[in-house]
């Protein structure tokens, strides 16, 4: 880590001491082959038979100031990566740095402080609140358990004060502290969860489905809000989601996941317009576009997605490739794992697939041509 | 979906050619707080084979009114307080509810949002479709069973005598959803409903029940009224849309017309909160405010007080879509409100062309 320098000042208990100004394009989150397993308990004595392989391997970096969106089909892992991220769930194997701080091996205090400095929005703005705290609660709640002789939070005045400067902040009214959480609308909720996340002055926030829960006038309030937001407090997020067009337009950088594996990881321009992962190409195809002068060339992908718990041999994908179909089903699809490797020109395109350089427009052209109306439903385990 | 003003005076049952004619209706709740005019005076026609989309925010009226037609509401709280719906001839709400019983199903079929709540966790995907057929049809138990696997086989699921067997948690949920689709169809029936049926799935999951509803409206001929909150689900699937905001349909017409020369203010907010390609960097619009109380709706037109566009007509007077020549929206912009001569405006802005969302690299 190139900030090691930065790190010390940043463990700090003063939350005002933080410098943002010069750290643009740092690295503040450093994950290295973080694998989550989850048990799967069976037979009579209750042992482990296997595994769900929920995040696989994973990989990333995410620079200071950035919103790394994460997208993939429910089930391919990307709740739990942010949750395993923010220690909701302790991971099976690898690292993960913030600000050039490990995540991971932190214990007691340590730990405390560090879960100040990372956040996370739920998706259900119902769920995640608590019905019977009022909102001062709510959010004071987190500031108590934070709190030091430095910030003062154990101090309600003070404590009150700063859940009415949140509650502002995210644009509903000072007052609303007094209400409890079934009186606000499903937006208003979703307000609530993220001034109960920044109020303790996070630097990193996990937005796990922010808006997946809203309707669509109400996802547009929350998404500016969160632009907003991270200008004003200086934020990193990663942000969850399973809607592609949200993601394209929040995020900087945007990593596809499938079973547990990065299967592509660009900036966003870049994988929206030359996407080279064929899941990603099929994913990006499928989204129903609301102008009906845009006609797409459709890849409909067959069957369902592999259980986590056996994933397919060698590429995972392989099993509803499109692309492995059209170049006549090679061996190595099903025979070689394929790594995350950079292609093409752009650095930090890197894509986990045998044969993206054989994926261009006339390749997509013709296999969503060639492609007989697929309705059946290949896939024969569930 | 035919656009005459006439519909709500209409008397007796409408033309051959339409196969389902809703007129004026309106279905209310009487919950502890007061009234609840969930649906509150909607009027549409599906002719036979076309489809019809309707879309509209959570708790806009339009799961309600695909309910009243199917007369699945709880009565009370529910009520249907007025109005006529004509299917195939007969007024759906002169029936007995053994009348009606047949109608479901033989007639009307209807796929849920949620498969898992609306499949039997007890017994076997068999079991339930079986079950729909002997009370529709003359078959045995045994034809039944036979024409189970055949629709099974109909809607893409490999090894279908095999899955008869299995029950609803055995399978996935895509799988799950192309059983009721299958259900649904086992009794031909004349009009599909499908309420938000692919909004609990994936995406690629999603286009291939797109694909599977769309090849099969093809090929039985069926009519499809297709109820999402999606507007992208609209255009890719259906002719026509009728846009509903709190309890009413606020414009109509062809997907075309409608997402691209939208007239309303609530459509045009609607279409442009969407994010797109284009809009990085920049803000998304925003409608303002929430939908109005149902218990205390504004005065004049439900919107206004959300509209940009707003002017004095809106804050005192109601416009109705049925006012409107022709009757495809339901905004002062466009029909000369009392005490006026002339609308602001003919038409809606059109939208700047171009992909709102990428698809495959172009």
């Amino acid at each position: 880590m190139s900030d090691a320098t930065a790190a010390p000042s940043a463990t700090k208990a003063d939350p005002t001491g933080r410098d943002y100004g010069s750290s643009n394009g740092q690295v503040l989150l450093k994950v290295d082959g973080l694998v989550k397993y989850y048990p799967i308990l069976g037979g009579l004595l209750r042992r482990k038979i296997g595994d769900v392989r929920a995040v696989d391997d994973v990989s990333f970096e995410i620079n200071r100031g950035e919103v790394f969106g994460l997208v993939g089909e429910s089930g391919c892992g990307k709740s739990t990566l942010g949750k395993t991220l923010i220690r909701l769930h302790p991971p099976t194997a690898g690292t993960a740095s913030l600000d050039g701080e490990p995540i991971f091996e932190k214990r007691g205090k340590d730990l405390k402080r560090l879960r100040r400095r990372m956040q996370i929005i739920f998706q259900d703005p119902v769920g995640s609140l608590n019905p019977r705290m009022p909102v001062s609660d709510i959010i004071g709640e987190g500031l108590l358990a934070q709190a030091e002789k430095e910030n003062g939070w154990g101090d309600r005045k003070v404590r009150d004060k700063r859940v009415g400067d949140f509650l502002e902040a995210v644009g509903l009214r000072r007052d609303y502290a007094r209400r409890y959480p079934h009186e606000f609308s499903g937006g208003q909720r979703q307000r609530i969860g993220i001034a109960r996340a920044l109020a303790l002055d996070p630097q990193f926030v996990v937005c796990d489905e922010p808006v997946s829960a809203l309707d669509v006038s109400i996802q547009s309030q929350i998404l500016n809000l969160l632009l907003d937001l991270r200008r004003e407090f200086n934020l990193t997020y990663l942000f969850v989601a399973h809607n592609l067009s949200v993601v394209q337009y929040i995020s900087d950088q945007v990593a596809v996941m499938y079973l547990g594996r990065i299967v592509e990881v660009a900036d966003v321009q870049r994988l929206y317009s030359e996407p080279r992962h064929p899941y990603t190409v099929a994913l990006l195809s499928a989204v129903p576009d609301p102008d009906p002068r845009v006609r797409k060339k459709r890849l409909v992908l067959k069957g369902d997605v592999p259980s986590p718990a056996a994933p397919p041999s060698g590429c995972r994908f392989h099993t509803r490739c499109w692309l492995r179909e059209h170049l006549g089903n090679p061996e190595n699809c099903v025979t070689d794992d394929p790594a995350l490797r950079e292609i093409g020109t752009a650095a930090g395109h890197r894509v986990a697939c045998h044969y993206a350089e054989r994926v261009s427009d006339a390749v997509v052209e013709r296999a969503a041509a060639l492609q007989p109306a697929i309705v059946a439903d290949v896939a024969e385990e569930v | 979906m035919t656009l005459t003003v006439e519909r709500a005076t209409n008397v007796g049952p409408p033309a051959a050619d339409v196969l389902l004619d809703v007129r004026d209706l309106r279905t209310y709740f009487h919950v502890m707080d007061g009234l609840v005019k969930a649906v509150d005076g909607v009027s549409f026609t599906i002719k036979r084979g076309e489809t019809l989309g309707i879309v509209g925010e959570s708790g806009c009226g339009k799961s309600v009114t695909s309910l009243s037609i199917m007369r699945l509401l709880d009565i009370p709280p529910g009520e249907i307080a007025s109005g006529e719906i004509w299917l195939d001839g007969q007024d759906l709400l002169t029936l007995s509810p053994e009348e009606m019983r047949e109608v479901r199903g033989n007639d009307v079929a209807m796929i849920f949002q949620e498969p898992m709540t609306s499949l039997n966790p007890v017994f076997t995907v068999g079991d339930q479709i079986t079950e729909a057929v002997v009370q529709h049809t003359r078959m045995s138990k045994k034809e039944a069973w036979n024409k189970a696997i055949e629709s099974l086989r109909l809607v893409g699921i490999s090894n279908p005598e095999r899955r008869v067997k299995q029950y609803p948690h055995e399978l996935s949920g895509g799988m799950r959803q192309r059983v009721m689709i299958a259900m649904a169809l086992s009794c031909d029936p004349k009009l599909l409903i499908a309420d938000e049926p692919t909004t609990a799935l994936d995406v690629t999951i999603q286009a291939q029940i797109l694909e599977l509803i769309r090849k099969i409206q093809d090929e039985t001929d069926s009519a499809l009224m297709l109820i999402t909150h999606d507007l992208g689900v609209v255009a890719e699937m259906v002719e026509d849309v009728a846009v509903m905001y709190a309890g009413r349909i606020v414009e109509r017409g062809t997907v075309e017309d409608v997402l691209v020369r939208p007239k309303h203010p609530y459509t045009e907010g609607l279409l442009t909160s969407i994010p797109s390609k284009g809009m990085r960097g920049s803000r998304l619009n925003v409608i303002k405010g929430t939908v109005p109380n149902p218990f205390n709706m504004p005065k004049g037109c439900n919107f206004a007080p959300r509209c940009p566009y707003r002017f004095e007509p809106c804050g005192a007077y109601d416009p109705r879509i049925e006012d409107a020549h022709p009757p495809d929206v339901a905004c002062w912009l466009y029909t000369p409100a009392p005490g006026q001569t002339s609308a602001p405006r003919q038409s809606g802005p059109e939208r700047q062309a171009g992909p709102m969302t990428t698809g495959a690299p172009t």
